[in-house]
């Protein structure tokens, strides 16, 4: 099953920088030794694991480009076995041609997460970890690294194994207290059992409301913007403009479509996907219908909600205000035209919005204001992006299963239910934690894990 | 100079608690059986402490007699005291208790035996045994030459083979209770593949009861009302002894310090490897060094014998540091030691050679069952003998086999756990080895397994039908409390307050009070006049089904998870090293194991997750494999 070649380019496919293309399979070397020829005369397969030859890339007898190769021998590699790491100066264009030659020479295409799989089958990694390199090579922005970065070096393990140890040690004590009733064991105190319970109860709700944030970092926000024709939705646009980035590759049949829409914004990805998109015409994304947007706004995660500095609110700019109101998600108010004489009624605005920014097409600073109100409005100015997150809805569920068995345990002890019944539960909870970390197994993890495995490779 | 004698269905090597049910279940269960025992004298002996049940083990017993065996049975005509412990608990861990009186119970066994149709006993020493061309087992050999056809033998050898006692500097060939060894039948099995490993065990002293000064310990009664170890055992029982607690000193102690040097445990002279769970008091001295005291059991031996068992403190420290660390203790100044304390190692199987049935994988036709495959206790070995009595007659019968599953029984957990994780030091039975021990109680035993044992035969008609009214008249009032509303009255909340649990305003399902904790069924008599008159038993299981509903509810949701990863089969014939990805320590412990299914598989140590991945996209590889292939034919 895994006794065939795999190749994929695995830096993304921006303009300009290097890009790393990896080859993993018992044939590594030897395929690899067909597109790339060393210059010293090495032999890939005779290098040492972990040391690097220059060479060339060549077509036929065409050298294409230069660059670097890196050799693993298995076990020794990511994903545990033989690979060569090809690292050349091109662009998009060569960088598939490399594949493209490597693919001809008997390496297969990998699948999306391929790599990742191999590597936790063959014993390289645990779930947690395997799930957050996913995230690691899919995140395209700073903070959404450093969380990635910390999950790798355990800040997530690290918390559940908190929590697991001190569930571990209450169900040991409680079985040994029960098993053994005729030594002299400790009796069991409910009081410091509640403590434990609770104490366990508390951190799990924290890590399951971390799930929110990992999410915004790792995926981008869909973010909404609103505002009746001609308010200015085109100056914000050509703000945005100015953070464009693309965060995805597009090789076909690896990873999704390429995201246009998506711009960074300080430490935040917006996702514009939904609304008219930044490249449509000044004159069309001011067409853009306040209906329409209206309805987006009940699904997006952001709305910036963008008025005219130089009119009085309109009917139009009421029913924003209202839908605002009602839907009660993070939502922004941009203030346009601040270089002409104001009309706005502000006051009435602060009424609505926590956060207002004013922006002038002229105005530099504009861009580093909102940036700053959308860290505010979602909360990201005071979290610690290496704190321990989830970070996907496998995470999740078992992080909440968790949490529902610790409910449990605490209300049957509160309510005065016997021991056993309480014991039950603290083992479920620990079951869970097991499940969530990847020590235990259950028939739908694995596919479920590499299910959502489709952001990248 | 060997000789034919006659040939049996099955035959039982052995007739301690292992031998016995196995040799009655299958001969119950119609096959032509035979037990050998070294000693007439010695079936169903308890070498070690005078008593049947304790946490787990009480809700072995239960299960054993649920399924049709003897143990519980012969404890409740035997017994001497009784308790249930862990009241207060929770009922998923009540478990019973009995004193025993040793010598009644050796005698109920072996009238039980002996009065057991199909059932022959023969006094000899099984020292070897033949296979045919296909490696199954045909005869067995006896110590004086007597060879007998065999179609099936059960080796319930407990810690006979190859038994040696250490007491101090000395040690010497023995087994257990001052008996013969057994020797050569293990050699044999080993060179027919089977793995032979060394295990050890221990009994403490044995005292009389005038050196004791009874006034300085504590004493211990037994339960009123007593509940009996099986379904069947029907009218009054009382208590005839009591126990008594007495504690180990800073003295005990430095004088077993002082002494450990003269121990073969830690001279190194033992090499087999000796229970966590039932340690020596030198073991206990070493290990929990901070403890200043340890608790000891005084138990009598029966009722005609004046010898009283000292339950906690096993030793192997030669004779004369015993009576010296003996006498340090209060009430003990003056004891009289009958039988000294002694460390027993023998020969016993390694688990994870059985399959499930207790069939050994290696051999067609040969079992093992109790201390022989690796376990501890009377009711453990019973169990085992339990099943690997039906299973044995089954085979012979070519019927299909009998295992009961981890979510079915302590039973099933105690064969699952030591066939697939296997035991690497003497395995006993606790509830905290039960993942589903609020189904899994003793009070249900007969629910879960009477109608097992009637399919199999091992149960009456007249005792089924019986089963049948009680589980009748269980779920009638249950429904019937459904339906009941209890009105609020000034009565009913004064007794709501007093509980500390909140009066009522409005009329409120009789279930609902049953629920809350503070309240019992017998509580609400008072309020609910249209109530049937149940008996006790029956009373309980109505209160617990109500109480745990919830709980009962989720755990059988888990059972069907567990059984779903239960029912993906592994071939028996899967070529491991061929499924690249499995790590090599896991190919090495499914080959020895070799798993029937996932579940087992995902239970065996040194297995990860991701080995267990691996095997599942295997088996799906292999499921769209066949897929396409029939698809092809087809087309």
């Amino acid at each position: 099953m895994a006794s065939n070649t795999i190749a994929a380019i695995a830096t993304p496919a921006a303009m300009g920088g290097v890009s790393m293309i990896r080859v993993s399979g018992p044939e590594a070397f030897s395929i690899a030794e067909k597109v790339f020829h060393p210059f010293q005369g090495k032999v890939l397969e005779q290098m040492k694991g972990y040391t690097a030859a220059y060479g060339g890339f060549y077509e036929g007898k065409d050298q294409i480009d230069d660059g670097v190769a890196l050799v693993y021998h298995a076990p020794k590699s990511y994903t545990g076995e033989d690979v060569v790491e090809l690292t050349c100066h091109g662009g998009i264009l060569i960088t598939r041609k490399i594949l493209r030659l490597l693919l001809d020479q008997g390496a297969r295409m990998a699948q999306a997460g391929e790599f990742s799989k191999r590597a936790f089958l063959n014993g390289k990694m645990n779930l947690t970890q395997a799930e957050s390199i996913m995230d690691l090579i899919a995140s395209q922005n700073e903070q959404a690294l450093k969380s990635a970065r910390a999950q790798m070096n355990g800040a997530l393990f690290s918390k559940i194994n908190g929590v697991k140890e001190t569930l571990l040690e209450v169900a040991a004590h409680l079985a040994a207290w029960v098993d053994f009733p005729e030594e002299d064991i400790e009796e069991v105190e409910q009081e410091h059992l509640l403590q434990s319970l609770s104490g366990a109860l508390k951190d799990a709700r924290e890590l399951l409301s971390t799930f929110d944030t990992g999410k915004i970092l790792r995926e981008g926000i869909e973010t909404t913007i609103v505002g009746k024709p001609n308010v200015g939705k085109s100056t914000l646009m050509n703000l945005l403009a100015g953070c464009e980035k693309s965060i995805v590759t597009d090789i076909a049949g690896t990873t999704r479509d390429v995201i246009e829409e998506s711009v960074n914004l300080g430490n935040v990805v917006l996702r514009l996907a939904d609304t008219a998109g930044i490249r449509q015409t000044d004159d069309k994304v001011e067409q853009y219908g306040v209906e329409l947007a209206l309805k987006r706004m009940k699904t997006a995660g952001l709305v910036l909600a963008v008025f005219d500095y130089s009119v009085e609110l309109s009917e139009e700019d009421e029913k924003i205000l209202e839908a605002v109101k009602e839907e009660k998600m993070p939502a922004i108010a941009v203030i346009n035209k601040t270089d002409l004489q104001g009309k706005l009624d502000e006051d009435k605005l602060k009424q609505y919005f926590q956060n207002i920014v004013y922006i002038s097409a002229n105005n530099t600073d504009s861009i580093k204001l909102l940036s700053d109100q959308i860290q505010e409005v979602l909360g990201f100015a005071h979290i610690d992006p290496s704190a321990a997150m989830l970070a996907n809805e496998r995470q999740r569920l078992c992080a909440q299963q968790a949490e529902r068995a610790l409910q449990e345990s605490v209300d049957a002890l509160q309510m005065g239910m016997t021991l056993d019944a309480v014991t039950v539960s603290v083992e479920s909870a620990i079951e869970a934690l097991l499940e969530l970390t990847g020590e235990r197994v259950t028939d739908t993890v694995v596919d479920q894990v590499f299910h959502q495995f489709c952001v990248g490779k | 100079m060997s000789y034919q004698m006659e040939c049996y269905d099955v035959a039982v090597i052995g007739a301690g608690h292992a031998g016995v049910e196995a040799a009655l279940a299958a001969a119950r269960l119609g096959a032509k059986t035979v037990i050998f025992t070294l000693s007439l004298d010695a079936i169903a002996n308890m070498p070690c402490n005078p008593s049947i049940g304790g946490t787990a083990k009480g809700h072995l017993v239960r299960e054993i007699d649920a399924l049709g065996g003897e143990m519980g049975k012969a404890a409740d005509a035997t017994f001497l005291q009784s308790r249930m412990l862990n009241r207060g608990k929770g009922p998923a861990v009540h478990s019973l208790r009995v004193q025993s009186d040793r010598r009644k119970y050796h005698h109920y066994m072996k009238t039980a035996l002996e009065q057991q149709e199909n059932l022959r006993i023969k006094q000899d020493e099984i020292v070897d045994f033949t296979l045919d061309e296909t490696g199954r087992v045909t005869q067995l050999i006896t110590k004086l030459g007597a060879v007998y056809g065999v179609k099936a033998a059960i080796v319930c050898s407990g810690t006979y083979q190859r038994g040696m006692i250490h007491v101090g500097e000395v040690s010497y060939s023995s087994g257990p209770d001052a008996s013969l060894p057994s020797i050569g039948l293990t050699d044999r099995m080993k060179e027919k593949g089977i793995t032979i490993r060394r295990f050890k065990t221990g009994t403490p002293s044995r005292v009389h009861r005038r050196s004791i000064d009874f006034s300085k310990l504590e004493r211990q009664d037994g339960d009123d009302p007593i509940t009996p170890f099986s379904f069947t055992t029907k009218g009054e029982l009382r208590n005839q002894v009591s126990c008594y607690i007495a504690y180990t000193n800073e003295e005990t102690h430095q004088v077993i310090r002082d002494n450990l040097h003269r121990s073969p445990l830690y001279s190194g002279r033992i090499e087999g490897i000796g229970p966590r769970y039932c340690p020596s008091i030198e073991d206990k001295v070493v290990r929990f060094a901070d403890k200043n005291r340890h608790q000891l059991f005084v138990e009598p031996m029966g009722d005609d014998t004046e010898e009283m068992y000292l339950q906690g403190m096993s030793s192997s420290l030669p004779e004369d540091v015993q009576l010296a660390f003996l006498r340090t203790i209060k009430g003990f100044e003056q004891i009289e030691v009958m039988r000294n304390a002694y460390a027993i190692e023998y020969d016993c199987c390694d688990p994870q050679d059985l399959l499930p049935t207790l069939e050994f994988k290696k051999v067609k036709g040969l079992y093992g069952a109790g201390q022989f495959n690796g376990t501890s206790g009377y009711e453990e070995a019973a169990a085992q003998g339990l099943i690997a009595g039906i299973n044995a007659a089954l085979a012979v019968q070519g019927k299909e086999s009998f295992v009961l599953d981890r979510a079915s029984s302590y039973i099933g957990t105690l064969i699952d756990d030591i066939v697939v994780k296997g035991c690497s030091d003497p395995y006993r039975m606790m509830t905290s080895r039960s993942e589903y021990r609020l189904i899994l109680r003793q009070d249900n035993a007969d629910k879960r397994l009477t109608p097992l044992g009637y399919q199999l035969g091992l149960i009456s008609e007249k005792r089924y039908q019986q089963f049948l009214q009680k589980v009748e008249a269980i779920d009638q009032e249950i429904e019937r409390l459904k339906k009941t509303t209890i009105s609020p009255s000034e009565q009913l909340n004064e007794l709501l307050v007093s509980r500390e649990t909140s009066p009522m305003t409005t009329g409120q399902r009789e279930t609902e009070l049953i629920r809350r904790p503070q309240l019992s069924y017998d509580d609400l008599a008072p309020f609910d006049p249209d109530r049937p008159e149940l008996s006790r038993e029956i009373r309980e299981q109505v209160e617990i089904e109500i109480k745990y509903e919830g709980y009962i509810k989720k755990q059988l949701s888990q059972v069907e998870e567990m059984r779903k990863m239960e029912s993906k089969l592994l071939p028996e014939t899967l070529n491991y090293e061929e499924i690249s990805g499995l790590r090599l320590e896991a190919i090495e412990k499914l080959k020895k194991v070799k798993p029937l299914n996932i579940g087992q598989a995902s239970r065996i140590s040194g297995v990860s997750p991701a080995d267990i991945s691996v095997l599942l996209i295997w088996l799906e590889q292999e499921r769209q494999g066949k897929k396409t292939e029939s698809g092809e034919e087809k087309a």
